[in-house]
């Protein structure tokens, strides 16, 4: 059923339509003679209140607006992956067939491609009783991914009637089903699901496994835990976006799900030309096989800008619900809150902090409780894990939305401004960060790392902690007067930092560096210390054990030992000894 | 015949109301007659039933509520785009200002232009070379970018920015086949400003290749709003119709956002921070990401806006905003100016987001990464060992701190104090990045590779460089 209104006001992405036309809350509706993409966001009996998803220019009061009867809603079948969507899931690539190097408004292109023929392996047969969420067929969307085809979570029944394997197209009916009504219903690959609703699961797990992602800081320092949140705080030119590409990169999802919001066109079109080049190591095909992009660049409309997050969100979930593990990068969240901001301005709501909507926290918690491990309601287990950045105004963390965002994620990652001029990356502060899920995590490290990883992190974390308090006093007496148990502290946290906590994402061994190798250095550099401490002890100055390269060694490590050649420690440790040995040799 | 509508209902700052308006569209242009001869062109910014809310360029002055006539054009704002353009100047909104007559042309643009579709983008790898060692060799500049200057009252940003020019421009022999173009916007520029970048393109050479676009300081706020959309457009059609490499010059992008910030007030809006509106960065961003390059389009448009801080405060919401939505900046500091460093670049806040792409083999040379890594690294340690001087004094220091302010000098002096008429290729600008490293131990360098060292690497003192 459609209700048609008639358009009263324009102001920017905002309209208003004379009285009550029978719309409802967020429904999608179309505006204006172009038909442009629209969501109600707000009714009263005087006037109904739609945000457009595209440029408004040249509407009319006047124009009709017509209701579509649905939700705003994204289409889920195969062909979601290795692909790039805007904000309300229409695939930029088509886009661009239609109208040019220019994102024109009014296009209207499927979501998904509805040619295409996918190859179905149906798993089901007459007669089945399916629950709802069930899988019925598996389709290789891509080389990396086998697509796994269910009926929506709200339907339930016996089938009647099944498809044999074959090449069917995304609308093509493969089931019949007889509900619990008696009705008959036919069930093609597609669902829609609106964007505004979690979809259902039975349960929840607690944390248990950690997203490795091949960054040092992160995997053994600040743990980030499957179905956990994250968020990266940090100015402009600090390494938010570079942080999200190596975790998108580098991580073992199965899948990711990158989010541009309000962000920079040429990062989009980066991650694009460099993940169909990259190879994934895990499957050996290229990372776009498992990635989805959407984006919404800055000089996107603003409304659409705001629907993003939800629709990338919801894509996740649909592959939660398969049993993968889907990651999204939400970059930026506080583009997306700058949105909320921009459309409360306009319908002239009271604002709270800043100008920012008082809503923001309640709709940032929503947002970031979507994450979790989850029993999905098919029995398979799955997980999504958001990462999300902000972009705080002028680098201070105390504005609302970083401030909003530590209240409901559990592992924070400032970015910090010094480090980032001093060239260290990533920027993430040792001291300023932390994590919740170390607890959570620490008995599969010890499990599946080694029994002195959690020990071993923390003496390192103690490590730099005292480094800081130091060089509190090294700033107004200079490093020389310190005695020397206190010079191998800085000089040991040096190597942590440098050897160790920086990373370079542009080397090949370096960029991402297997769990086992972080333990092994780890356990090196904290050999080192032992070693220099007990020269230390026996009264051996800092200057003397300087004089041995062994510090320099330690530091070029990263580069110098292949990830696949983790013997080679061995002959450092050995390295380290004829250190030892040497230096009580020359100065005994 | 369109209709006209005589009369106002209300004039506020540079807004007008007009009520009883049939079929206004939202964001369309008017035209207004007042008493009769002076035509001027309005901007509608908001409708609501038969009211349309009205932006008036060329400021409301004389305006009464009963002397205008005004008629809707049915059209947003548009722009006739020609190749003659260029050697042109141009008012704010790109009426032609230097008596040559007007510009014949039947291909009218929307100013607003449209947001280019990340999957059409090409990615910008191609260096250009400014001949300054502190861009090239540490921020460097990518055809395809846009890189701001964020400068402060007072400091030399025109002169950078006509360096930039000339050396660009004339300096890249081995791109002179390639047809290059200069678009210049001046929002709110003194006179003198605008005075200053018409003859350094005349002294270079370049002025038949730039269209400049002027609004100056005293001229209607309203059309500072409009002047580097208008820029852009031609520099676009230029770029990706005519397949020329355009530079696009925005100065100042802080006179544009204080007009926005005017311009919201008046409209009686919610302000977010410092009073501006919460869309800033919606609008700067509209500007900023015209900047690209289009796949299988020959010419790009590279932009290097030109902002001041206001009172030298990198985190005010203009730079800030900007500094996200740009690739990178350019930051200027006083203190340097002081100690006659031209160009004053502060290169720890500076960066170049797409030089990793554009620098290295094939590009400029291998090394390139590591130095400039390197650099930046020891730069920062010398800022340490300063401020450790300035508290038990230079005397007392270590050997390896001491080391850093020699460093820091030679580095400040040297690398970045090129001063205004040195013209360096990328390979003497490295050359003298290691000179610097030179100066320093080679333990200390933690940030090469210990090949890239063996290679280049040469100890060196401050007297052997002639300090």
């Amino acid at each position: 059923m459609t209700n048609t209104g008639t358009i009263s006001g324009i102001n920017g992405p905002v309209i208003y339509l004379k009285g009550d036309p029978g719309f409802q809350m967020n429904e999608m509706v179309h505006v204006g003679k172009d038909h442009l993409v629209g969501e109600v966001i707000g009714l009263t009996d005087r006037r109904t209140i739609v945000q457009v998803y595209e440029e408004t220019s040249g509407i009319k009061p006047g124009e009709t607006v017509t209701s579509t009867g649905y939700p705003v809603s994204v289409t889920l079948a195969p062909g979601i992956l290795n692909n790039i969507f805007d904000g309300i899931e229409r695939p930029l690539s088509e886009i661009a067939k239609t109208g040019g190097a220019y994102i024109d408004r009014g296009i209207h292109v499927d979501s998904l491609d509805a040619q295409k023929l996918w190859q179905t392996h149906i798993i089901v047969k007459k007669g089945d009783h399916l629950l709802p969420g069930a899988i019925i067929a598996e389709v290789p969307e891509t080389p990396a991914i086998v697509h796994k085809v269910m009926i929506p979570p709200d339907v339930e029944g016996i089938i009647l009637d099944v498809v044999e394997d074959g090449a069917y197209t995304i609308s093509h009916p493969l089931i019949t089903l007889k509900l619990s009504d008696g009705t008959e219903k036919q069930l093609t690959m597609t669902q829609k699901w609106p964007i505004r609703v979690p979809r259902p699961t039975l349960k929840r797990y607690p944390a248990t496994k950690p997203l490795i992602t091949g960054q040092r800081i992160i995997d053994t320092l600040f743990p980030l835990a499957k179905g956990g949140t994250a968020c990266i705080p940090g100015g402009f030119g600090t390494g938010k976006t570079m942080t999200q590409h190596q975790i998108a990169k580098w991580s073992d999802a199965d899948i990711i799900i990158y989010i541009g919001c309000g962000e920079r066109g040429n990062e989009m079109t980066q991650v694009l030309e460099e993940f169909s080049q990259l190879i994934d190591p895990r499957s050996g095909n290229p990372l776009m096989d498992r990635t989805t992009l959407i984006a919404n660049t800055s000089n996107m409309p603003v409304a659409a800008r705001e629907a993003s997050l939800y629709s990338g969100l919801t894509l996740a979930e649909y592959y939660r619900d398969m049993g993968y593990h889907v990651a999204i990068m939400a970059d930026s969240t506080s583009r997306w809150a700058e949105a909320l901001r921009e459309l409360s301005g306009r319908l002239e709501e009271m604002p709270a902090e800043e100008g920012f909507p008082a809503y923001l926290a309640s709709r940032l918690s929503a947002f970031y409780e979507r994450a979790g491990m989850m029993q999905n309601i098919n029995g398979t287990e799955g997980s999504v894990t958001i990462i999300g950045a902000v972009s705080p105004q002028g680098g201070d963390f105390s504005e609302p939305v970083t401030q909003n965002t530590k209240r409901f994620v559990r592992c924070f990652w400032g970015l910090d401004r010094n480090l980032a001029n001093e060239r260290h990356f990533p920027a993430i502060h040792w001291l300023s960060s932390y994590s919740e899920y170390l607890t959570d995590l620490a008995p599969w490290y010890l499990e599946k790392v080694d029994k002195k990883f959690v020990d071993y992190r923390n003496r390192m974390v103690f490590i730099l902690t005292q480094e800081s308090s130091l060089m509190e006093i090294v700033k107004l007496i200079g490093g020389d007067m310190l005695p020397d148990d206190q010079k191998l502290i800085l000089e040991i946290a040096k190597v942590i930092r440098i050897g160790f906590l920086q990373q370079n994402a542009f080397h090949k061994e370096d960029t991402c560096v297997p769990m086992e190798k972080q333990f092994k250095m780890m356990d090196l550099i904290l050999y080192l210390y032992k070693k220099s401490r007990s020269l230390v002890s026996m009264g051996m100055p800092m200057s003397v054990l300087k004089e041995d390269p062994v510090f320099e060694k330690i530091i070029s490590l990263k580069y110098d030992v292949p990830n696949d050649r983790l013997d080679m420690f061995d002959d450092y440790k050995k390295q380290i000894d004829d250190f030892y040995d040497s230096v009580i040799e020359r100065n005994a | 015949m369109a209709i006209e509508y005589l009369g106002l209902s209300a004039i506020n700052g540079p807004l007008v109301v007009l009520e009883g308006v049939q079929n206004a569209a939202f964001d369309e242009i008017v035209e207004m007659t007042v008493a009769g001869k002076t035509q001027k062109l309005g901007r509608i910014i908001e409708v609501y039933e038969d009211k349309a809310i009205i932006q008036v360029f060329g400021g409301t002055d004389g305006l009464a509520l009963r002397n205008v006539h005004t008629r809707l054009t049915g059209h947003p704002m548009e722009l006739a785009v020609s190749e003659d353009m260029l050697g042109r100047t141009f008012n704010g909104i790109g009426e032609p200002i230097d008596g040559l007559g007007d510009i014949n042309s039947d291909i009218y643009l929307d100013i607003n232009g449209k947001p280019l579709n990340p999957v059409t983008r090409e990615y910008p790898r191609d260096y250009i070379r400014t001949g300054i060692s502190a861009i090239d060799g540490l921020m460097t500049l990518i055809r395809g970018q846009k890189l701001p200057i964020f400068s402060g009252n007072g400091l030399p940003h025109d002169e950078l920015a006509a360096q930039i020019v000339q050396q660009a421009s004339l300096g890249d022999d081995s791109k002179s086949e390639e047809k290059f173009a200069i678009v210049f916007a001046a929002m709110g520029a003194k006179y003198d400003v605008a005075d200053f970048f018409r003859r350094t393109f005349e002294e270079s050479g370049v002025s038949d290749h730039v269209a400049m676009f002027i609004n100056l300081a005293n001229d209607p706020v309203v059309e500072r709003l409009i002047t580097p959309k208008v820029a852009l457009t031609l520099a676009e059609y230029l770029a990706f119709e005519k397949g020329m490499h355009i530079l696009v010059i925005l100065t100042d992008m802080t006179a544009y956002a204080e007009a926005l910030r005017e311009v919201s007030s008046s409209k009686g809006e919610i302000p977010s921070r410092k009073g501006y509106p919460g869309y800033l960065y919606s609008e700067l961003a509209s500007i900023y990401e015209r900047a690209g390059i289009v796949k299988g389009r020959h010419g790009s448009v590279t932009q290097i806006p030109i902002l001041t801080m206001p009172n030298d405060d990198i985190t005010h919401p203009i730079p800030d905003l900007t500094g996200y939505i740009t690739e990178g900046q350019i930051v200027l500091d006083r203190n340097l100016y002081g100690q006659s460093v031209y160009p004053p670049i502060n290169v720890l806040p500076s960066l170049s987001r797409l030089m990793k792409d554009g620098i290295g083999e094939g590009f400029t040379r291998a090394d390139h990464q590591g130095v400039a890594n390197q650099l930046f690294s020891c730069y920062a340690k010398v800022g340490d060992a300063r401020a450790l001087a300035s508290v038990i004094g230079e005397d007392e220091l270590s050997p390896i701190d001491k080391k850093y302010l020699v460093f820091g000098k030679a580095f400040e002096g040297r690398f970045v104090g090129q001063g205004n008429h040195t013209n360096r290729n990328i390979i003497e600008t490295l050359t003298v990045g290691w000179d610097l490293l030179g100066l320093l131990p080679r333990a200390e360098l933690d940030r090469i590779d210990t090949k890239v060292l063996d290679q280049y690497y040469k100890e060196t003192t401050a007297e052997a460089l002639g300090e």
